[in-house]
């Protein structure tokens, strides 16, 4: 089995948090969204979503709320708050502050 | 603020916990659905979408876990782990006790010995600035330290700068009368400003003032608080009178309950001093004799260093404003100690040395209960294995087993304040009359910090070394559960662990053992009389009928005759002083043959003729008293063996002639002769060998002594004889005090209370310390023979016999006794320095002693091989073969 490369260490929060402005979503349509927006090549273990997402509940950087599926089953979805937008703001400018001088880094070298 | 919110939303989840799990439960199921649709979909079937899905999805119960401790609190994950231990120790409730009660024997047994130890060498005594109070003695030319004469004190505080205050205390022994019984109290006589030294003021009433420490003073007295609480604790009592030695004496003071007198701690009332300030031109007085406890209490800022100089710049320059005689030239200077140290340092090598033992106990404690757990441990290798397969960190691991030996420990300690409690009383009870501060102590919150802590502590060391082990990362070997092939490092801590305990079991029981035989040799030594069926008492006159010595000396008489007549009573006789009792008084003798050299001191006994014959203290030459040696005629004097010989080698020392006593240096006093030869006779304890004494009949001394002890050589039972010989007294004069009824056989065995009582202490805890370190052998060789089980059915199969198999296991365990002795040898060898002051008569390396301990401890370790051993060589080769 070919070895995946490993999410980055503290993006988790980023990439959820990225993926709720768009819609509200479950827990399932997120791990769906990640892996089909990064093209299979950001796969996290599926389960590691929960623990991050009752952090960011905590936080109040995200909402959930208990709705219908359009199959018509119960399920839990997270909206982005205005807190979490401005969180992810805040992370965003620090990631690509970091991604920048990592790629100078790399290019100059 | 965000705090604040977080706080709340985690405090509400607490209280939804069920609603929250099941939230949680449901989206994950939710989400491993869709994914199994989404795979099915895909072409898989549904099993292998389900375990595809599975796979993806991660470990449930890990992330439910970690979900919960993002939300939960920090002492809900302890509070689990702490649900979880207990639940651990009720499905093992025989591991449980036996390492609840070896922990709780420790901790009980070491907080009792803290708690009598910290009181007496650890905290300060009760006074404010306690450290500034020192006690000053006399050195004499041979270095002893006795007490001071008055003028010294009177010299020192008026010509020091180092002290806010000196004062001196004089022992005081009034008989109360009034009641129906006379009863005699104890009491000090001091001088004005001996409460301020101590820095505690009365409760009620009024201080001693320099009005009242005057030659002829009022009659005044301070009381205890216990003694006035006897008296109906009613404040109106200032004022008020009590009788004491037939005077009146008027209460000016109550001193507070808290108030410990550390110099004489059963004393209930003192009296001013009232000494002649303005005699100190004679010599031959109460003011110049050595009997006062001198104590100080050093100004704010000056060290005890500077207080030694300075006392001692007094003592080298005599001015001639304050003569001093021979007898108290401050020669040597003046010992000066804190207070302290002077009522400890007696005790404190004895203390120092149960102190030890007890830390030694509660090590064999820890060391046993470690290796219960790591037994423990080695069964539960399966569901260690198991919890980290199912996601459980390692340190989460640590963390849980922590919480089982911290939790045991605090079992433990909760059993030990209960062992202390009982303890302490029993440790009271035991203890030497010399033990200082004794109503000190009890079990406070310095004792009970010092158990939690103890407790604590060991809970961590107990926990730490089985969970490190437990935890390492091979365990997937536990899953498998045929690791008995494995005798993995459990094993090698374990029997490490047994080594250390048989070492330690080693080295107390050395000490006790030490401890034994000076007892023995010190029992087996005789004291020059034959203390059995004697009873003694000690009877004191009081109040002024019995001013002149003439009524004194016929008090005594007619009490002797009234007991003569008491059936059961052979002979009885009185004595200024009683060997072994305490009494401890020395006068001077001066020799006609070298009299203007120094007198030389001896114990002193004014005694009725029938003394010797009551006591059977041998006649060696010459004769002994008779009622021929009555007051008027030439003084009687009979010498010890031992004074004669010293000091008589070549001559007759029969019809020397002897000044004792007053009598010395006054050419007007007639010359007394020595008539007899007497054995030596143990005064002091039985340890020491000073046995210069000498003998004149009571009403040939100086004075006729009111307090004096009576020795009756009983025909029965001594001590069911003594209510009829009180009563015999009483029938002579109601109102004589009688106090200290004991057989001479009690007098003997307390004389020596103190070694009794480390002696008590170190058998006990070398007993204990014997059993544990035999458990421990047993747990450990009963571990292996069962590892072992295969390898010894091989060895059977292969034509080994039980005989051989019975060598192979005891050998095994007698390999860590003989370790375990070794290592112990030179631990109790170290160890026994500690001892030295108490021992008598053996040497710290008494080869007996440690020959007899390391064939105690080889005997009981090799029962305790041999049941497993004989487990082991019973072992059916053809059922444990089949077995794996």
């Amino acid at each position: 089995m070919a070895k995946k490369p490993e999410l980055l260490p503290g993006t988790l929060d980023m990439l959820i948090l990225k993926t709720l402005t768009r819609a509200p979503l479950h827990g399932y349509g997120i791990a769906l969204s990640i892996k089909r927006i990064s093209e299979d090549v950001l796969t996290v273990e599926e389960g590691s979503l929960y623990p991050a997402l009752q952090r960011l509940l905590l936080q109040r950087w995200v909402k959930a709320e208990w709705k219908k599926t359009e199959t018509n089953r119960r399920a839990r979805y997270y909206s982005l708050t205005a807190l979490g937008r401005k969180q992810l703001g805040l992370e965003l400018s620090e990631f690509e502050q970091m991604i920048a001088a990592i790629g100078r880094v790399l290019q100059d070298a | 603020m965000d705090a604040i919110v977080r706080f709340l939303k985690r405090l509400g989840i607490l209280f939804t916990r069920e609603r929250f799990r099941s939230d949680l439960d449901e989206e994950m199921a939710f989400h491993r659905e869709q994914q199994e649709q989404a795979l099915q979909a895909e072409g898989m079937t549904t099993e292998e979408a389900k375990y595809a899905a599975k796979r993806q999805f991660g470990n449930t119960a890990r992330l439910k876990e970690e979900s919960l401790d993002t939300v939960g609190f920090r002492f809900e994950s302890a509070l689990q782990d702490f649900r979880y231990a207990l639940r651990q120790l009720r499905k093992n409730p025989g591991f449980a006790c036996t390492a609840i009660l070896i922990l709780g024997l420790g901790i009980g047994a070491s907080t009792a010995i803290f708690s009598a130890v910290n009181p007496i060498l650890f905290e300060p005594l009760p006074y404010p600035h306690a450290g500034r109070i020192m006690m000053m003695s006399y050195i004499t030319e041979d270095g002893t330290r006795i007490a001071q004469t008055f003028h010294t004190y009177r010299e020192l505080a008026e010509r020091s700068h180092s002290f806010e205050t000196l004062a001196v205390a004089d022992p005081w022994q009034p008989t109360l009368t009034g009641a129906d019984r006379p009863e005699r109290l104890d009491g000090q006589k001091v001088s004005a400003d001996f409460f301020r030294v101590l820095g505690v003021a009365p409760l009620l009433g009024r201080d001693f003032q320099a009005a009242d420490d005057v030659l002829n003073g009022p009659k005044v007295v301070v009381l205890s608080n216990r003694l006035w609480r006897r008296f109906g604790a009613d404040k109106a009592i200032i004022g008020q009178q009590v009788k004491l030695d037939g005077d009146s004496y008027t209460v000016i003071g109550v001193m507070p309950a808290t108030f410990d007198n550390v110099l004489v701690s059963s004393a209930n009332v003192w009296r001013p001093l009232q000494f002649d300030r303005t005699n100190a031109a004679s010599t031959q007085t109460r003011e110049w004799g050595h009997h006062l406890k001198m104590i100080g209490r050093l100004r704010a800022g000056i060290g005890i260093g500077q207080a030694r100089s300075d006392l001692n710049r007094i003592a080298r320059t005599p001015l001639p404003e304050f003569p001093r005689p021979a007898w108290a030239a401050m020669d040597h200077g003046v010992a000066t100690n804190s207070l302290q140290d002077e009522i400890t340092s007696g005790i404190k090598p004895a203390l120092l040395a149960v102190l030890g033992a007890v830390v030694l106990v509660l090590l064999i404690a820890c060391v046993n209960v470690t290796n219960l757990l790591l037994a423990r441990g080695a069964q539960r290798r399966g569901e260690f294995a198991m919890r980290v397969a199912l996601g459980a960190a390692r340190s989460r691991l640590i963390r849980q087993l922590l919480t089982e030996s911290l939790l045991l420990a605090g079992l433990g300690g909760a059993f030990g304040m209960l062992v202390a409690r009982f303890g302490v009383r029993a440790l009271v009870a035991l203890s030497p009359t010399e033990l200082p501060r004794v109503s000190a102590i009890r079990v406070d919150g310095t004792v009970f910090a010092f158990a939690l802590g103890i407790t604590a502590l060991i809970g961590l060391v107990v926990g730490l070394i089985p969970a490190l082990l437990a935890s390492r990362s091979d365990l997937h070997l536990g899953v498998q559960q045929s690791s008995q092939r494995t005798a993995g490092g459990h094993q090698i801590t374990r029997r490490a662990l047994v080594v250390a305990e048989v070492a330690l079991a080693l080295v107390l029981l050395v000490s006790a053992g030490l401890l034994l035989r000076s007892l023995q040799r010190l029992f087996a030594i005789d004291p020059g009389f034959d203390a059995s069926h004697v009873l003694t008492m000690q009877v004191q006159e009081s109040g002024h009928r019995f001013d002149t010595d003439v009524d004194r000396d016929r008090f005594f008489t007619q009490a002797l005759e009234a007991v003569r007549q008491v059936p059961g009573v052979a002979t009885a006789a009185f004595t200024s002083q009683l060997p072994l009792s305490g009494d401890f008084e020395s006068f001077g003798v001066q020799f006609e043959v070298d009299q203007n050299a120094n007198a030389e001191a001896g114990f002193r006994y004014a005694v009725s003729p029938s003394y010797f014959e009551t006591m059977h203290i041998p006649l060696r030459r010459g004769r002994l008293l008779n009622a021929h040696d009555v007051a008027g005629g030439p003084t009687a004097v009979l010498i010890s063996e031992s004074f004669a010989r010293r000091k008589f080698p070549n001559q007759d020392p029969l019809g020397q002639r002897v000044r004792v006593g007053p009598d010395i240096g006054r050419a007007d006093r007639p010359w007394g002769a020595i008539v007899g030869v007497v054995g030596d006779v143990r005064q002091a304890s039985l340890a020491l060998s000073d046995s210069d004494a000498f003998y004149t009949a009571s009403t040939q001394w100086s004075w006729v002594d009111s307090v004096q002890s009576l020795v009756v050589r009983t025909q029965g039972d001594a001590a069911a004889l003594a209510p009829a010989v009180r009563n015999a007294i009483w029938s002579v004069d109601k109102d004589q005090p009688i106090v200290r009824v004991a057989t001479m056989e009690n007098l003997l065995a307390t004389s020596e209370a103190e070694r009794h009582f480390v002696l008590i202490l170190f058998e006990a805890f070398g007993l204990v310390a014997l059993a544990l370190a035999a458990t421990g052998i047993y747990g450990v060789l009963s571990g292996s023979v069962t590892e072992r089980t295969r390898e010894i059915g091989v060895r059977v199969a292969l034509g080994a016999t039980p005989g051989d198999i019975l060598a192979l296991v005891v050998r095994q365990g007698m390999t860590l006794t003989v370790l375990g002795v070794v290592i112990g040898l030179s631990g109790a060898a170290l160890a026994s320095q500690a001892l030295v002051s108490l021992l008598f008569g053996v040497s710290r390396l008494d080869p007996v002693t440690y020959l007899g301990v390391i064939a105690l401890l080889a005997g009981v370790s090799v029962i305790a091989c041999w049941v497993p051993a004989w487990r082991a060589a019973h072992v059916d080769p053809s059922i444990t073969l089949r077995a794996e």
